[in-house]
C-alpha cells in the first residue's frame, strides 16, 4: 500500500475510525501493571470510590487511542513521530463493555521551515464511546514526511 | 511526600522512583498499544531515524504513573502505621505539555521526580486541585520525559 504523506492530511479534515471493545479483564491487566488504584482494579472496591464502579485508567485510554491510530493510519504513514502532547482531557469514564472509536480533526498543517522534507500536522483526537460521548480528547503535533517529488498522490 | 491538600507546598520536589526498560518490556507494551516498527524490534529501530529499538512514549508515561502510585502507597503506609487518617485518592481530569525530548532505549534506567507547580480550591469543598511537573532523566542525566499532571487532592477534614 502507498504511504500516507504530509499532503494527505489537509487542514479541516475530520475522519472517524476504530472499534475497540473494552473488557474488564483488559482494564484490570493494564491497571495491575501501570495504575493500581482501587477504581481500576476491582469492581467491588471501585463502587466505594468517587468513580462508582470499575473504570479504565486514563493512561489505558490514551494507549488505546495510540493503538487505534497505529492500526488505522500511522503504520501506513510517513510519520516521524511526535515531539509531545499538548494536552489530554479525561472527560467521561471508560467502563467495561464500552466500544471506543476515534474522531480525528486535522487542525493545521504546514511545511517545516528548518527541515524541508518534513511537514508539521496538528491533530485533535477525540475518543468516543458507543453513545457518541467524548470520553477523552488529545491535542498533539505529528511530524510527517512530505511526498517526494515524482510520487503521485494516493487519493 | 504530602498526604492531604493542606500538607502540600508549591515548589516541593520529590523523587518518585526509577525503572530500567528492558527489551522484552518495551516490545510487550508496543505489541498491545503502539505497534510501530521502532517499538517492536531491534531491526525496526535500526531502520528508523532513532537507530535502535526505543520505548513507546506512552510506555515511558505509564511507568511514571506506576511509580507515582507506588511512591504514594509508601507514604500512605507510613502514615497508616502511625494510626493517622488517610485521604481518599482523587482522580485526574487530564494533563498538559507531555514531552519526549530524547528516546528511551533498551537497558536505559529512567529516574522520575516531581515538583509541585500550583494549587487551587475547587467547587467541591472536600477537594483541591494540584498541578505538578514530572520529569524523567536517563542514566546519563538527559531528560527523556516530562509532563504536567492535574490531580484532585482531598482536603483535611474539619
Amino acid at each position: 500500500m502507498d504511504l500516507l504523506y504530509f499532503e494527505d492530511f489537509p487542514p479541516g479534515e475530520i475522519i472517524q475510525f476504530g472499534d475497540m471493545e473494552v473488557s474488564a479483564a483488559r482494564i484490570i491487566a493494564f491497571a495491575e501493571q501501570f495504575d493500581p488504584q482501587p477504581f481500576h482494579l476491582d469492581e467491588a472496591a471501585a463502587r466505594e470510590t468517587m468513580a462508582g464502579g470499575l473504570i479504565a485508567s486514563g493512561w489505558h485510554t490514551a494507549a488505546m487511542l495510540m493503538r487505534m491510530s497505529c492500526d488505522h493510519f500511522l503504520n501506513r504513514s510517513a510519520s516521524q513521530g511526535s515531539p509531545g502532547i499538548a494536552e489530554v482531557n479525561w472527560l467521561k469514564p471508560v467502563r467495561p463493555g464500552d466500544r471506543l472509536s476515534v474522531r480525528r480533526t486535522t487542525t493545521s498543517a504546514r511545511p517545516s521551515k528548518s527541515k524541508p522534507e518534513l511537514g508539521i500536522v496538528d491533530f485533535s483526537f477525540e475518543v468516543l464511546n458507543q453513545l457518541g460521548e467524548v470520553t477523552m480528547n488529545q491535542k498533539n503535533i505529528m511530524l510527517i514526511k512530505r511526498r517526494p517529488a515524482g510520487e503521485g498522490a494516493t487519493a | 511526600m504530602s498526604l492531604y491538600f493542606e500538607d502540600i507546598r508549591i515548589g516541593e520536589s520529590n523523587a518518585i522512583g526509577a525503572h530500567t526498560f528492558t527489551r522484552e518490556g518495551i516490545i510487550a507494551f508496543a505489541v498491545l498499544y503502539d505497534p510501530q516498527p521502532f517499538h517492536l524490534s531491534e531491526e525496526g529501530g535500526r531502520a528508523s531515524i532513532y537507530g535502535s529499538l526505543i520505548a513507546s512514549g506512552w510506555h515511558t508515561a505509564s511507568v511514571c504513573m506506576r511509580l507515582i502510585i507506588d511512591s504514594r502507597a509508601r507514604t500512605r503506609a507510613t502514615h497508616a502505621a502511625l494510626g493517622e487518617p488517610l485521604p481518599r485518592l482523587g482522580v485526574s481530569p487530564g494533563f498538559r505539555d507531555m514531552r519526549w525530548p530524547a528516546p528511551v532505549r533498551a537497558g536505559d534506567t529512567v529516574a522520575y521526580s516531581s515538583r509541585i507547580e500550583s494549587m487551587r480550591e475547587t467547587k467541591r469543598p472536600q477537594w483541591g486541585m494540584v498541578t505538578g511537573r514530572h520529569t524523567g532523566l536517563n542514566q546519563h542525566g538527559a531528560e527523556v520525559f516530562a509532563f504536567t499532571s492535574i490531580v484532585l487532592w482531598e482536603r483535611r477534614p474539619g
